[in-house]
């Protein structure tokens, strides 16, 4: 089939690669660019402008990239005409082309003011790099330039201008600048530190005419004429006139051919328009009613618009909350969402007018709605995630203006500002990445999103702590708008599901096997990958237990050996000790296993346990026998330990007997498999010696009886448990703790901590279900101890657990 | 039979799984079977860090790398992109549901037979 791609920019090239990704071989493709460039980041001219980048920096796709994948490139080559019934277009220089299917991505036009004079030379618009081309040059053999316009693209035209050494007045509309981004506050902030750079205003002004100096000097522009809100009239010297008054979709040559426009080329979720063969993409659009003018969300519609042209036919277009940058060196202003608040909106704001900083965080019904911020942008990426994810911030309200640093880190020594790093500063502690190897990535493989960066360094990519350090440096280096990641994460690459949609769908169609959820999810892959696999048999067996059968080869080796794996091949084995309590029967046999398999190491672990590591595979299932104690889970995506501290049994303080309430938590939990790993502890008094306060579950005991926190971790991001409830015995802290730890199974997303999933749905509605909810907390009891009732010990009872024992024999060359 | 040494039945490799060949003193082969049975033979190293792809998750036809989840094609050998790095690729053979991998026995290494890669 034959695809026809008018208009060669980011939004365009985009599709096509996403496009190459999931049909390579689908369509012969021609592209048709009016500029004699291959594809170039927009975003970026402005750097180019101020001199910070060149146009090489800012290529994207070079004209090689067409070639190494069969794409014909015609640049210079604006199409005018689309004969829809021929299913032919034609070109200004003569080409004419057929296609099957036809993308257009038009782009947008710069808005010209009709105003007396607009046609003179040295009169130009900013867009393209042929523009950008002129400023410098002008700026080279110039004095003043007049910048109509005082929105994002005009204020970085005027400062590019002003780097290059002329005279810059931006004359602007509105009652200040960037009124569609800022609020006022911000708007004069940044026109006072515009102004100490040198840059004259004109705001409230109105531009009257241009004009021209007499036709012996060519008839060059030579001045504006303007009148302020009051009527008085000014004339303002200008040799260069840069009109950014806004932009407008490009939708001629569209229109031309009959199609629907109204403010951009109407196009469905699918990103098609009224004519089934046409899709159009890009700043060109009108998305319902919107027409957007950033990157991010064109990078969205590039996906699903890639995926129906693959004939998928999966992913819809939704529509997409924007946030923005401002690319001048040295200002930090970022804005998103609904800045100006409104009924029913709480503002909390931080106003440091001489310091230079001003936040304004806009919430309503408890979420973060919108923002602006000034002079200190570091939490940018955070807050817009906060506003995407539509997250419940009640519980972090207090704390929220002081950034996300202010909630804690570990891993790269409280580092939280990307930009004051230096470039051989360590970014990302689990893979040893410098943020100089993530900058580079970024510039020069064109990442535009997380993930890239994730795939290409590697970055952030295994604990995560790092992921808003990257944020950062993403937003720094190729441009605000693009940290965006899609509001709703797929669960992987085989499918543009969530996690909650995955889950729904699971529970709503009692669906029962992996093959049965992906062919009623429409995966992409014939038998997904090693991110979706574990998710899904995860989620088969939570929700339908005893009925819905686990797959081992769906599960990661830690899981499927029932050991942990360790960097030279070899594993590791923790037996499990109820409550931390072990005696001289179960030592003397741990200390003769390590003689007899010659174990070399010998660790307590921070769980109360004893860890034998350097184990090979083959010695597992005769280690676990010569044992004879429980496996300890420790490999697994379920109930790790419960630790607990001395108790009232020995210790003068203790208040509780917390030995004995761990053991039978354990002793109740045990075999539990979740969402991710699950630890407890139980202290005695409140010294909390066993560290309930960082535990997915603490228990500490009280005069009274015990209290009991969730949601705690001591791992990546230390975060305090919060607290659930008082109760007054022990068979309420089984009952209580284990409602809450069924409703996580139930509702959590894989490799969703406890703490992220309190954080998610909100620690009310886990007190509605556990605490307010008799009945519901007894059902989810129930539930449980449905779930784990005759559960098998793997270790002891292999056969039950389905474990596939040729795993523990290796093969062995065979005579003929 | 020199070229081609039989190591066991088709149905003694786990679906969507691998198993591993010992070869004291040449390395470890891990053996693949896919969903749709096909069976690929690769060294036992990750070109990354060494790990044991006998113990990744197999999935299309490739294998997920236990330790740092690098994804490997089955057949060539080769990392998945944007990572780089191949492991050697070993011959192997399914004839009447026997599972033959073109090493020698007798010479452990380096005796694997420079034989096409297809089965």
């Amino acid at each position: 089939m034959k695809l026809v791609m008018v208009g060669n920019g980011m939004a365009g090239a985009r599709t096509l690669e996403e496009l190459i990704k999931l049909a390579p071989d689908l369509y012969d493709i021609t592209v048709f660019g009016a500029e004699p460039y291959a594809n170039y980041n927009r975003i970026l001219l402005s750097p180019v402008l101020a001199g910070e980048q060149t146009i090489g920096d800012i290529m994207l796709n070079g004209v090689d990239w067409y070639a190494e994948h069969g794409i014909k490139l015609r640049l210079g080559s604006q199409v005018t005409r689309i004969e829809r019934k021929r299913r032919r277009i034609e070109t200004a220089n003569g080409i004419v082309a057929g296609y099957d299917r036809l993308l257009l991505a038009t782009g947008s036009n710069p808005v010209i003011l009709p105003v007396p004079g607009h046609e003179l030379p040295g009169v130009i618009t900013y867009r393209d790099i042929h523009d950008t081309h002129t400023m410098i040059e002008a700026a080279a053999t110039h004095r003043d330039a007049v910048v109509i316009g005082g929105g994002l693209l005009g204020l970085e035209a005027a400062n590019g201008l002003k780097l290059r050494g002329m005279n810059v007045t931006v004359v602007h509309l509105a009652d200040w600048l960037m009124e569609r981004q800022l609020d006022r506050v911000a708007g004069n902030l940044l026109q006072k530190s515009l102004e100490d750079r040198g840059l004259a205003f004109r705001i409230k002004a109105q531009t009257k005419e241009l004009i021209g100096a007499p036709s012996a000097e060519n008839g060059r522009v030579c001045a504006v004429r303007i009148v302020d809100s009051d009527g008085i009239e000014e004339t303002l010297p200008a040799d260069l006139v840069v009109m950014a008054a806004g932009i407008r979709p490009n939708t001629a040559l569209a229109e031309s051919a009959g199609l629907h426009c109204s403010r951009g080329i109407v196009v469905d979720d699918t990103l098609q328009t009224f004519d089934p063969r046409i899709y159009a993409i890009g700043e060109c659009v009108n998305h319902r009613g919107v027409a957007y003018g950033l990157v991010a969300p064109l990078f969205e519609m590039a996906k699903v618009c890639a995926n129906h042209l693959a004939l998928h036919g999966i992913g819809r277009y939704t529509g997409s909350v924007t946030a923005t940058k401002l690319k001048v060196t040295g200002i930090d202003l970022f804005s998103a969402g609904a800045f100006t608040g409104g009924p029913e909106c709480e503002e909390i704001v931080l106003s440091d007018p001489f310091g230079g900083v001003y936040k304004k965080l806009v919430i309503k019904d408890d979420k973060l709605v919108g923002g602006v911020l000034y002079g200190d942008t570091v939490d940018g990426s955070w807050y817009f995630k906060l506003l995407r994810e539509g997250r419940n911030v009640s519980d972090i309200r207090d704390r929220l203006m002081f950034g996300e640093a202010n909630l804690g880190d570990t891993g790269h020594q409280g580092q939280n500002r990307a930009m004051t790093m230096a470039p051989s500063d360590e970014v990302c502690g689990c893979n040893g990445v410098c943020k100089e190897t993530i900058v580079k990535a970024i510039k020069e493989k064109g990442l535009f999103t997380l993930d890239d960066v994730r795939k290409h360094t590697k970055a952030s990519s295994s604990c995560g702590s790092c992921t808003g350090l990257v944020e950062q440096l993403l937003m720094a280096t190729a441009g605000g708008d693009y940290s965006a990641a899609p509001k709703m994460k797929a669960v992987c690459g085989c499918t543009d599901y969530t996690h909650q949609q995955v889950r729904d769908a699971i529970r709503d169609q009692h669906l029962l096997t992996i093959p049965a959820a992906m062919r009623f999810l429409e995966w992409r892959t014939p038998n997904g990958c090693a991110t979706c696999r574990p998710a899904l048999n995860y989620y088969l067996i939570s929700t339908w237990p005893h009925e819905a059968k686990d797959d081992p080869q769906s599960r990661f080796i830690n899981e499927r050996a029932h050991a942990n794996i360790q960097k030279d091949g070899t594993f590791s084995v923790v037996p499990r000790i109820w409550g931390g309590e072990t005696n001289s029967s179960e030592l003397r046999r741990i200390a003769d296993v390590v003689d007899k398999y010659q174990i070399r190491t010998v660790k307590v672990t921070g769980g109360q346990r004893i860890d034998l590591l350097g184990v090979k595979k083959q010695d597992l299932p005769a280690v676990w026998h010569d044992l004879g104690m429980p496996s300890g889970h420790a490999y697994a995506k379920a109930l790790r330990t419960v630790k607990t501290c001395v108790g009232s049994e020995w210790c003068r303080f203790g208040t509780q007997d917390s030995t004995q309430m761990g053991k039978d938590l354990e002793r109740a939990l045990w075999r539990m498999y979740a969402p991710h790993k699950v630890k407890l502890a139980v202290s005695g008094c409140p010294r909390n010696c066993a560290e309930s306060g960082i535990k997915d579950v603490g228990v500490i005991g009280v005069d009274s009886g015990w209290e009991i926190y969730v949601a705690g971790n001591g791992g990546i991001k230390t975060e305090v448990a919060q607290f659930l409830v008082r109760v007054k015995t022990g068979a309420e802290v089984l009952e209580y703790a284990g409602a809450f730890l069924q409703l996580y199974r139930e509702e959590g997303w894989y490799l969703e901590r406890t703490v992220h999933y309190v954080a998610r749905v909100g620690l009310d509605h886990v007190k509605k279900v556990v605490v307010d909810d008799a009945a519901a907390r007894r059902a989810l009891y129930e539930r449980l101890q449905f779930a784990l009732d005759g559960e098998p010990d793997p270790w002891h009872e292999p056969d039950r657990a389905g474990i596939d024992r040729r795993q523990y024999v290796p093969l062995a060359l065979l005579p003929a | 039979m020199d070229r081609w040494t039989r190591i066991c039945r088709l149905d003694e490799l786990p679906v969507l799984g691998a198993r591993v060949v010992d070869r004291p003193g040449a390395g470890n082969v891990a053996v693949f079977r896919t969903a749709t049975d096909r069976v690929f033979a690769l060294r036992d190293r990750c070109p990354h860090e060494g790990g044991p792809l006998s113990q990744g998750i197999v999935y299309g036809e490739r294998v997920a790398c236990p330790l740092h989840n690098w994804n490997i094609d089955l057949k060539s050998g080769c990392a998945i992109a944007p990572d780089e790095g191949c492991v050697q690729s070993i011959p192997v053979r399914v004839d009447a549901g026997v599972v033959y991998l073109g090493v020698r026995a007798d010479q452990p290494a380096p005796a694997i037979l420079q034989v096409g890669a297809d089965d």
